[in-house]
């Protein structure tokens, strides 16, 4: 029986972009459908009736949301290279350690900056580098996060960071991730985008900002 | 395996810090509890084993750095003593499934839990309430797709799933306590009330599990200190 993959995704997202950087390295053919948020199908809501939210993954009919159950999904079930999560558990550990790191505390700091401005906003810059510091400590002395080759933690950070972070700096205004102040993660970075399937992953620039910009708009009105 | 190799920063109150030594007692480890009173400040070990977060549970296992955040920790000693029962499932499904509740109970389920504690007025007490209890009604149809007919979620034993969620009874039990009713109550969820028992009866939870009234001592006097420090953040 031939498996039959579908994604349930959102353009903009990079939890969404994520699940599908992890599908392509791993060479998994897979149908996917774009989910309007602001109009959710019958669909999304069958498939994820707790949280109603994008990515899910639909496979052979069984749903799975949550992007980083699902990327340990796709890891488990499609056991060809590349092998995303470490074979070591101490590895492992530190791995998914750092993924929660991002998409708790990162996250919240990200949210501060966009939202606050002046010295609230500096001191939440000041926070998001001491953040990024941390992250940029586990690369050193290997060339991906996962070691030699790209992995479960280099998917993450790769969506978040590289995609996603660089175009909000840039619609908000603002140059606090840079080469000068970060080189190991930007040297990482250089690696990363080189490969084809990350390329074809990459949120699109420019629509990405006027998206951006339209939400932040949306956001700062309704809390007037 | 020396009793030193493995350590557990914990604290007796928090339902985090019970998931780690479940698991250990799961696969037989023995492992050296360190109780660390947060209310009093945080040991120097504390701060030196997870200087990112600086929370309990911390797991040191030899000369390895040490290992933070419950769940992720969980998953270590599942994998790493691989001999004894497995804590998660073998198919990748029903891991996928288990982890997806696990994140559940600790992102929305439980922050719930506390809301109830610590709501002003009755709307918002109100309003906590019929989250937890919604809560518990998914809980109820999860385990009845994961635990197929047996005693757990995960099965014949315990798993991923019944840590997860078992290790927030003696909060939920508080809870109903100080409000004089029940949340867990046999006519909405009787599957989840016959597993509660199981679960705090069973071996390798028992001697883990707070004692119902101690916590709800603790807890009387962590909600006067959060309501003394709102009261003066209100007169300023």
């Amino acid at each position: 029986m031939a498996d039959e993959v579908k994604l349930f995704g959102m353009w903009a997202s990079p939890y969404s972009r994520r699940v599908e950087l992890a599908l392509k390295l791993k060479g998994i053919p897979y149908e996917y459908i774009e989910e309007d948020l602001s109009n959710k199908s019958s669909l999304l809501l069958k498939y994820n009736p707790v949280h109603q939210k994008i990515p899910v993954l639909v496979h052979n009919g069984k749903s799975i949301p949550e992007s980083l159950v699902i990327l340990e999904y796709i890891d488990e079930t499609w056991r060809n290279n590349p092998v995303l999560l470490p074979r070591d558990p101490y590895k492992r550990s530190i791995a998914r350690f750092w993924a929660k790191f991002i998409d708790e505390k990162i996250l919240i700091t990200t949210r501060k900056v966009s939202f606050t401005t002046g010295k609230e906003q500096d001191q939440a810059m000041e926070e998001l580098s001491e953040q990024l510091k941390l992250l940029e400590n586990e690369l050193k002395g290997k060339p991906y996060f996962a070691g030699e080759a790209i992995g479960y933690l280099d998917i993450v950070v790769a969506n978040f960071l590289v995609f996603w972070f660089r175009n909000l700096q840039e619609a908000l205004g603002i140059n606090m991730f840079t080469k000068e102040r970060f080189p190991i993660i930007f040297e990482w970075i250089e690696k990363v985008v080189a490969i084809d399937v990350v390329e074809v992953c990459r949120i699109p620039k420019e629509r990405h900002l006027v998206y951006i910009r339209t939400r932040l708009e949306a956001i700062k009105s309704a809390s007037k | 395996m020396a009793t030193s190799e493995v350590k557990v920063l914990g604290s007796w109150p928090s339902p985090y810090a019970m998931r780690p030594r479940i698991a250990l007692n799961i696969k037989s480890v023995d492992y050296e509890y360190i109780d660390e009173k947060l209310w009093e400040g945080k040991s120097q070990l504390l701060l030196q084993s997870n200087p990112v977060h600086k929370k309990i549970p911390v797991l040191i296992h030899g000369d390895r750095k040490p290992i933070c955040e419950s769940l992720i920790i969980v998953q270590y000693i599942n994998e790493t003593w691989s001999a004894g029962p497995s804590i998660l499932p073998s198919d990748p499904y029903e891991r996928a499934v288990a982890r997806f509740w696990a994140a559940y109970l600790d992102d929305k389920w439980f922050p719930a839990v506390k809301s109830v504690g610590i709501a002003k007025g009755d709307e918002e007490k109100k309003a906590a309430i019929a989250q937890v209890e919604e809560g518990l009604a998914l809980m109820e149809g999860a385990f009845g797709d994961c635990s197929k007919g047996k005693g757990f979620f995960g099965g014949d034993e315990i798993g991923y799933l019944d840590i997860a969620f078992g290790s927030f009874l003696g909060w939920l039990r508080v809870t109903e306590k100080f409000n004089g009713m029940k949340l867990l109550d046999e006519g909405k969820t009787p599957a989840l009330v016959r597993w509660a028992d199981r679960f705090c009866s069973h071996g390798s939870v028992k001697d883990v599990m707070p004692d119902t009234d101690k916590l709800a001592e603790f807890g009387k006097m962590v909600i006067a200190k959060i309501r003394a420090a709102g009261a003066a953040a209100e007169r300023h």
